[in-house]
């Protein structure tokens, strides 16, 4: 039975991790290479990195990140954060990323998903949506944000969501704004919904603060695969840890460490 | 020396560096007279199944595989290169295969079932193999192993006794096939951690 996903994600800027708090304040988190081979030995399912450089020459480090990346470290790689165009798409897939995630890209041209699923397939196009909780005219609508959350398109997100299915897109990853960076958990009900609503697979992000917030998302949430940063990176749960509580609790999660098998099915 | 086929379809970069983890001597390769010449070749792809064949049609590859095949020497096929061993596939059309393998290849379908929105497309993530016969690749790998797949579409072979792995995704699919000296695997052994080098290693020490 296909396992549920733990996805450490790695939130890059000049080459360095780094993770806010509710997007906008960022800290230190470490080198690249070091998180990405310490979740390997953990047992990571996948590893996002999220390219959060806002120039054009800096982004050029975060390619190279990825590329050494994919040479040592063998599970499967996602980038997303520096997309603009296809061109972004087939550099970063060159450059070693198994799965490009495009957000704000896929807002601005509302033909890219459908350009890149056609020409690279679509298990490796991930339509990423920041989606806040918001009131217009004082009925509350889940819209969908752009620019890292600066802003708002009036479009909502279970909309976006069937447009992206029909695009072709192969993965949704759902980062509620609301919840993202405060671990108090992830938002159950919207993640639910968008689940339902598409046959693609569906990533839960925002808001992770324990094994116990990924429990209920796998779950209640209907998620496939739970993403999160801040709880991994400074080191208040391991992947090991969070996969045994998941385990224990009857999820399928695939435990494997230090090369000896032990598979929970 | 182990040739990966480098046709156009995605990535061959962690197939490459996979080989090289585990100590093997290999090499990507894009000319017919390229696969005569290696003592084993990869053949690995993402992507559609039409491009696919079609590309390796206009680069003149068929052939030369078809008889690298015939000689008896060792060939791994990943994810679109099981697939396309098949004689025929039906992703978004009907498109004829290698025809190495007598059989399909068949999309997922759950409409109708009352689990069907717990059976995601793509299969995407780990999944456990059941090992139905031990292909030389699966030395010192446990029944149960968890392996990466991302993909819509899986074979169906005709002759059951080609079959190497299963796995569940609402129904057992063929995961992996063996005949004589033609293995290949639907899931990704070079993004499977360190079980999936090792069949890598496996395959380099044939």
């Amino acid at each position: 039975m296909l396992a549920k996903r733990i996805i450490p994600c790695l939130d890059v800027d000049k080459g360095r991790v780094v993770k806010g708090v509710k997007f906008f304040d960022h800290q230190d988190a470490g080198s690249v290479m070091d998180c990405a081979q310490r979740y390997e030995e953990q047992g990571a399912d996948e590893l996002v990195f999220y390219d959060i450089t806002a120039s054009h020459e800096e982004r050029e480090l975060t390619l190279e990140v990825l590329h050494e990346a994919s040479e040592r470290v063998f599970m499967p790689l996602t980038v997303g954060g520096g997309v603009r165009d296809i061109e972004d798409v087939r550099l970063m897939l060159n450059s070693g990323a198994d799965k490009v995630s495009i957000n704000s890209a896929a807002v601005l041209d509302q033909n890219l998903i459908k350009r890149s699923a056609l020409r690279f397939g679509s298990q490796c196009i991930v339509l990423a949506i920041d989606a806040n909780r918001v009131k217009w005219d004082g009925q509350e609508v889940w819209e969908v944000y752009i620019n890292g959350g600066r802003k708002p398109t009036g479009i909502k997100v279970m909309d976006w969501v069937r447009k992206g299915l029909a695009d072709g897109a192969g993965e949704i990853v759902l980062n509620v704004m609301n919840a993202d960076g405060t671990r108090d958990g992830y938002d159950l009900e919207m993640t639910a919904a968008v689940s339902e609503a598409v046959p693609i697979p569906v990533v839960a992000s925002g808001g992770a603060g324990s094994p116990e917030d990924m429990y209920e998302v796998l779950t209640r949430g209907r998620a496939d695969a739970a993403l999160a940063a801040s709880i991994f990176h400074f080191g208040q749960y391991s992947i090991g840890q969070t996969k045994q509580y998941l385990y224990e609790r009857g999820i399928v999660v695939r435990m494997d460490r230090g090369g000896s098998t032990c598979n929970a099915a | 020396m182990i040739g990966i086929i480098d046709y156009g379809m995605g990535n061959l970069h962690s197939v490459h560096k996979g080989f090289e983890k585990v100590g093997a001597q290999v090499e990507i390769i894009t000319r017919p007279d390229q696969i005569a010449d290696s003592e084993k070749i990869v053949l690995p792809g993402v992507g559609a199944f039409r491009d696919a064949i079609d590309t390796l049609h206009q680069k003149d590859l068929v052939e030369p595989i078809l008889q690298f095949i015939r000689e008896g020497k060792w060939f791994l096929g990943i994810c679109l290169g099981l697939q396309l061993l098949f004689d025929k596939s039906y992703e978004d059309g009907e498109y004829e295969g290698l025809g190495v393998i007598p059989g399909e290849v068949v999309r997922f379908d759950f409409t109708g079932r009352p689990d069907e929105g717990e059976l995601k497309i793509p299969h995407m993530g780990w999944n456990a193999l059941a090992i139905k016969h031990r292909a030389p690749i699966y030395q010192n790998i446990e029944d149960g192993t968890y392996v990466y797949f991302v993909h819509s579409y899986y074979v169906a072979p005709v002759d059951e006794s080609v079959i190497a792995t299963t796995t569940e995704h609402g129904v057992p699919f063929v995961s992996s096939i063996w005949r004589d000296n033609v293995m290949a695997t639907q899931f990704h052994p070079e993004k499977s951690q360190q079980l999936g080098l090792q069949m890598l290693k496996n395959f380099a020490a044939l």
